[in-house]
């Protein structure tokens, strides 16, 4: 089967619906993209004691991170190299002082480098043997890490971690910068999430200002009636209540909330929710932070306007909130998400507790809010598995009105989508070799 | 000839027996985790004794309950909850506190209202969709009673339809019950969902 030229998928203000429901696509988009480009693992804190693990998909490849003897993380690929049986069989735990297979016991160090073969006479005279490299597990081509989040690349060559994150890494600034210590550390809850759609409706979904009016109503107005009346009766509401009301906002407003966008398809959605009350915790925790920073270090790091960041195409950090959500794509009409909560060292309980409400209401697997999102992304899948009505996915809105400064594009209007333009130019460029060679 | 070569194999032969010396991955790499053996899990209900009418009183209380969420009578529900009432739903069965952990549901009586607008709005999108579900409760232990409050620990099933799919869910609740005028009311439902770390496949929407 030849596959289609880009051309023919991706054109500046439009793109077929291919990209998202042909299986050939996503093949390609697994070898050239994923399993090339800098990929979230994980956070160093996930993986505490010497031993420790978490598996991940980089890709279609399975991987473990490992904390080694000396401290550090590695990124190995989970499978013996004996009969290709998969070393790790848990999401997470300890794995002691190595791994050992469960199928004919091939033993290997932390670092992946093997330890004991049974038997290992059997190998005398063949062209395996102890001393031979495919004895031992495969790490990642490289491994690297920002502020304590770590990436691995399955790729030796290609730009460094920092040049792949680019502006983009404000994402991790602004998180670990929101703590008195300017560390973070996991809440060790990870839920997951199975969306039965392409993984670039979540993606583009993430700074689509458009949808939270219409998508996100039911939730939106109810929560506003509630916060309104608990308002009325005690003088305020809790923070937590305008964190669904929001969503009940107009057009218009939404309309003002401004997009950022970077190169390699990186995003930012401008904040929106206000998240300085003045009630006594916060007050208290901006105080700690003015001690530890000083006044104007402090005021910028808690002024940082951002709802969430994308890291393309795979992340989307909700830093003010410490929260992340990370995209592991299974096919083209199924991802999974690896949701995640943050604790900031050093901050006050209070404050913690006031983002867990977000985490609670807002991104656990009861969400009222994802609930209608993956409700669409269903729908829009099915939509674009038929041809008769139509090949094309618009992008045209506002298209012609970005502003375009030192390579960043910047919304003219919250509702712009040029956050979906932005993100194809990044797919056309991390794909256009692969569908030129398939062309030729 | 070479069929009797492999009758002459098949001749001979060891028989394996099983020895007292580490073997195995044992024998490879001793202090591998996972050595000793995998303690028990779980919590395990001890009733107390109670009048045939107490049983009666309370179970009915929880299928009255469990039919309110098919019926999709969410006010009803709601009005089962005494008005410090809190409905939750840990993310692992180690948690013991409903506001300093991640929880899948945290609702108090208001957030409760919010939920309940949701599910009753016009545009709420996936209840578009044909959605029902069907509860079993049963197994009920009542853990201790007085005048004014009980414990019950129960488990329940839960087969949701929704489009064309059917999921399952199961666990365990925890019902801390107070008596306010003549009836029992919720004042802490804790709801251990067996399936709590699985992937969800899509969300849950309504209580369980």
């Amino acid at each position: 089967m030849s596959l289609p030229s880009l051309q023919s998928l991706v054109e500046p203000d439009r793109v077929h619906r291919s990209v998202y429901t042909d299986p050939a696509i996503f093949d390609l988009e697994m070898r050239n993209i994923w399993e090339r480009t800098w990929v979230y693992c994980g956070h160093e804190s996930q993986v505490p004691q010497v031993g420790d693990y978490h598996t991940l998909q980089i890709g279609r490849q399975p991987m473990v991170m490992v904390r080694q003897k000396d401290g550090s993380v590695r990124v190995l690929y989970n499978r013996c190299p004996h009969r290709g049986v998969q070393l790790c069989g848990n999401q997470r735990g300890n794995t002691g002082t190595g791994f050992v297979c469960s199928y004919h016991a091939w033993s290997f160090h932390l670092d992946g480098k093997v330890r004991a073969i049974p038997l290992k006479q059997g190998y005398e005279g063949t062209r395996l043997d102890m001393g031979h490299p495919d004895c031992s597990m495969k790490s990642a081509a490289r491994v690297d890490s920002y502020r304590g989040f770590v990436f691995a690349s399955l790729a030796d060559e290609g730009p460094g971690l920092l040049e792949f994150l680019g502006d983009a890494k404000v994402a991790f600034d602004d998180m670990c910068d929101r703590s008195p210590l300017g560390e973070v550390e996991v809440v060790p809850v990870c839920h997951r999430v199975v969306q039965h759609s392409n993984w670039k409706f979540f993606m583009e979904n993430q700074l689509d200002a458009l949808h939270p009016s219409v998508t996100h109503q039911s939730t939106g107005v109810p929560a506003r009636r509630v916060e309104q009346r608990v308002k009325a009766d005690q003088g305020a509401a809790p923070l937590f209540f305008h964190y669904l009301s929001a969503f009940a906002t107009s057009f218009d407003q939404w309309d003002s909330v401004q997009t950022v966008n970077f190169p390699r398809g990186h995003g930012i959605l401008k904040a929106y929710m206000g998240l300085r009350p003045t009630d006594p915790d916060t007050v208290a925790y901006e105080a700690l932070m003015k001690q530890a920073y000083g006044e104007q270090k402090a005021e910028e790091f808690l002024s940082r306007s951002i709802h969430h960041v994308l890291v393309y195409p795979y992340l989307s950090v909700q830093s003010p909130l410490q929260q992340l959500r990370c995209l592991r794509p299974l096919a083209a009409d199924k991802t999974l998400s690896e949701i995640w909560h943050f604790r900031l060292k050093g901050a006050p309980e209070a404050i913690y507790r006031r983002s867990l409400w977000y985490f609670n209401l807002v991104n656990s697997p009861a969400t009222m809010i994802n609930a209608d999102d993956l409700e669409n992304w269903t729908k829009g899948q099915w939509g674009l598995q038929g041809s008769m009505a139509g090949d094309w996915v618009s992008f045209h809105r506002n298209h012609g009105g970005d502003e375009q400064r030192d390579g960043v594009l910047y919304s003219n209007k919250g509702t712009s989508e040029v956050v979906m333009r932005s993100q194809f130019k990044a797919w056309s460029e991390y794909m256009a070799p692969a569908l030129a060679a398939a062309e030729a | 000839m070479s069929e009797i070569n492999v009758k002459k194999a098949l001749g001979q032969g060891v028989v394996i027996e099983a020895i007292e010396s580490m073997t195995g991955a044992e024998s490879i790499a001793p202090d591998h985790m996972g050595r000793g053996a995998r303690p028990a899990t779980g919590y395990v209900p001890q009733g107390v004794a109670v009048t045939p009418a107490q049983q009666h009183d309370i179970e009915q209380l929880l299928y009255r309950q469990a039919a309110m969420l098919d019926a999709k009578r969410w006010l009803e529900w709601t009005e089962l909850f005494a008005t410090d009432g809190v409905y939750w739903m840990p993310a692992t069965p180690e948690q013991t506190d409903w506001m300093s952990q991640p929880s899948i549901f945290a609702e108090d009586r208001l957030l409760m209202e919010v939920r309940m607008g949701r599910l009753q709005h016009p545009n709420a999108w996936s209840q578009a969709a044909q959605w029902h579900t069907n509860h079993l409760v049963g197994n009920v232990v009542i853990e201790s009673i007085g005048d004014a409050q009980a414990e019950v620990w129960s488990r329940f099933q839960m087969m949701e339809l929704r489009r064309d799919s059917v999921r399952h869910f199961g666990g365990s609740y925890r019902h801390s019950l107070v008596r306010t005028g003549d009836a029992w009311r919720i004042r802490l439902q804790r709801v251990d969902l067996m399936n709590a770390q699985a992937a969800f496949d899509y969300v849950i929407q309504a209580w369980v």
